[in-house]
């Protein structure tokens, strides 16, 4: 075969790519050039915006009121990912232990929840924390309370909806590498006598220490992309840049600011990613 | 023995986390009456039937099951050749739409929602109801790569060799053999993206929210201007289409190693 041929035979492999190619170009990379572009664009009061360059949608991040905004973000993401990882890596372990059979309802459950909007978990969640349906209702009943009480909008119901919405994510990321953990492993701590809490303590965690950092910013980056429960259980306080960014965009409509915001969080997270990817190759033995 | 009770007891917590909003919603919903109330007082699945009878509730079940139906469709289409191609001979090219494909998801939602917001203002189709279709589509395309990723990892290759030894070509081997034992990752990458596209918010409502209303963002109106029942009765039954469409997946398709569990078999 000539050389012309085989890449003509190279060309046509490729072929089928041609659709997935087009499709992903025009409704992904182009949206998001756009979205880059406005970005540097002038706000028009009342109306969209301008193509005029100019970099004072950036120069807003200067403010003490967006960088309060963007460390509570990360405060809160990261507040998130930690208590999904310490719940999350015993559960996902003790999961992976279970027969397969046993595991399955649990993935399901998973699944169910991940995939909820969060429209209904926000609504849920302020229900199951509200004066007339929630749990305080509960607890006044069995005598805990003096009464029932309001626990929605305040911070512990943000945290409790964004860890109710990160969890199942968090477990079906260190679900793959605890189902393929070697079982010797606990089993030799058990032999030189390590409880199993010890075991898992001394041996297992230690063993996954990459997945679980990685797992961590995975969250962590998860996190950072909730747009409504702050808005649902938090008061104006509790606002993260997502829900910011979608403030802006939607009832301010300021589309330069709200894409001038989507863009720092883009590098944001892919920097996270970036680092996750770097981890895991130093995890890697060479 | 202490061991055990500990495992059952932690398991039990986590369940009763994932549990408990649910439970509370799902009884707020059989109220008898228009109230928000836990205990419900009274029974009644009224708020069940107000889905499909009222008709502002029902048109927003149509709009997200038909916007879904053809997200999922068009995401299949999108994943599949990638998949595939990538299966026969690893390219630069097929890795970089890959990645592309997997992008959007990996990255915040509200990323995705504003790109869609700017390109659909921009070219004149905002608000229009093939918008939120291809929107939702690009975004949940790396469902249906993940799981047909897996699914052409699991044809033997020996098998096409050996078809294309008796002298079956490409296209032969692609409907006798690789489409058939891929099927069942087709169909479990569509239910991932409809399920998911169903319960969609933010791209949904920054491409189409000014002229239609999926369930979601219906709820989240109704959220605003004061509660309905309708809204616990119709996120209970979301609940049950995840629940049952996962549970279908789990039934005919090996879940755990959809998930990336190695299978029965490998196990040592």
């Amino acid at each position: 075969m000539s050389a012309a041929a085989t890449v003509g035979k190279r060309g046509r492999d490729q072929l089928p790519l041609v659709f997935p190619a087009l499709m992903l170009f025009a409704f992904f990379v182009v949206p998001f050039g756009l979205m880059i572009a406005v970005s540097f664009f002038e706000r028009v009061q009342g109306g969209f915006y301008v193509p005029v360059f100019t970099t004072a949608n950036y120069a807003r991040f200067l403010s003490l009121f967006f960088g309060e905004i963007l460390l509570f973000s990360l405060a809160l993401s990261a507040l998130v990912s930690a208590i999904c990882l310490t719940v999350g890596a015993p559960f996902t372990y003790l999961l992976t232990k279970l027969p397969r059979r046993r595991q399955v309802p649990w993935l399901v459950a998973m699944l169910a929840v991940l995939s909820l909007s969060e429209v209904i978990i926000g609504f849920a969640w302020s229900t199951l924390l509200s004066r007339t349906a929630g749990v305080s209702n509960l607890l006044a009943a069995i005598g805990l309370m003096d009464g029932p009480d309001a626990w929605s909008p305040s911070f512990g119901a943000v945290l409790a909806g964004m860890v109710y919405q990160a969890l199942p994510y968090a477990v079906l990321v260190l679900y793959p590498s605890f189902s393929r953990l070697d079982p010797s492993l606990a089993e030799a701590a058990r032999t030189l006598g390590a409880s199993p809490a010890r075991s898992f303590l001394t041996v297992i965690l230690p063993a996954m220490r990459t997945t679980l950092i990685a797992t961590f910013i995975i969250v962590f980056v998860f996190a950072l992309g909730a747009y409504l429960l702050p808005q649902l259980l938090g008061r104006p306080q509790h606002w993260t840049l997502s829900v910011l960014i979608t403030d802006q965009a939607i009832y301010q409509s300021n589309m330069p600011f709200a894409a001038a915001m989507a863009v720092f969080l883009v590098i944001a997270s892919l920097l996270l990613v970036l680092l996750t990817t770097v981890l895991g190759h130093k995890g890697k033995p060479a | 023995m202490s061991e055990r009770i500990f495992t059952r007891f932690f398991l039990f917590l986590v369940a009763l986390f994932l549990a408990g909003p649910l439970v509370v919603i799902a009884g707020v919903s059989v109220n008898e009456k228009r109230s928000l109330t836990f205990p419900p007082e009274g029974f009644s699945f009224h708020w069940y039937a107000q889905i499909f009878t009222d008709a502002g509730w029902r048109g927003a079940l149509t709009t997200s099951v038909l916007i879904a139906l053809g997200a999922a469709t068009l995401s299949v289409l999108i994943a599949l050749p990638i998949a595939y191609v990538l299966w026969r001979r690893v390219s630069m090219v097929g890795r970089l739409i890959q990645t592309l494909g997997i992008s959007p998801f990996v990255l915040p939602p509200v990323i995705t929602a504003l790109g869609a917001l700017s390109f659909w203002a921009t070219v004149g189709s905002y608000g229009a109801w093939y918008s939120v279709v291809i929107s939702h589509a690009i975004f949940f395309t790396s469902l249906p790569l993940v799981t047909l990723s897996l699914g052409f990892s699991t044809i033997d290759r020996e098998v096409t060799e050996a078809a294309r030894t008796m002298g079956a070509d490409e296209r032969i081997i692609l409907s006798t053999i690789v489409l058939p034992m891929i099927a069942p990752y087709i169909v479990s990458g569509f239910a991932f993206a409809f399920v998911l596209s169903l319960n969609e918010y933010i791209v949904a409502y920054m491409t189409v929210g000014f002229t239609m209303e999926t369930v979601p963002i219906k709820i989240f109106n109704a959220l605003r201007y004061g509660y309905t029942p309708t809204m616990a009765s119709v996120s209970i039954l979301f609940v049950g289409v995840a629940v049952a469409v996962f549970g279908l997946v789990a039934r005919f398709g090996d879940l755990p190693r959809l998930l990336g569990a190695w299978s029965e078999g490998d196990e040592t």
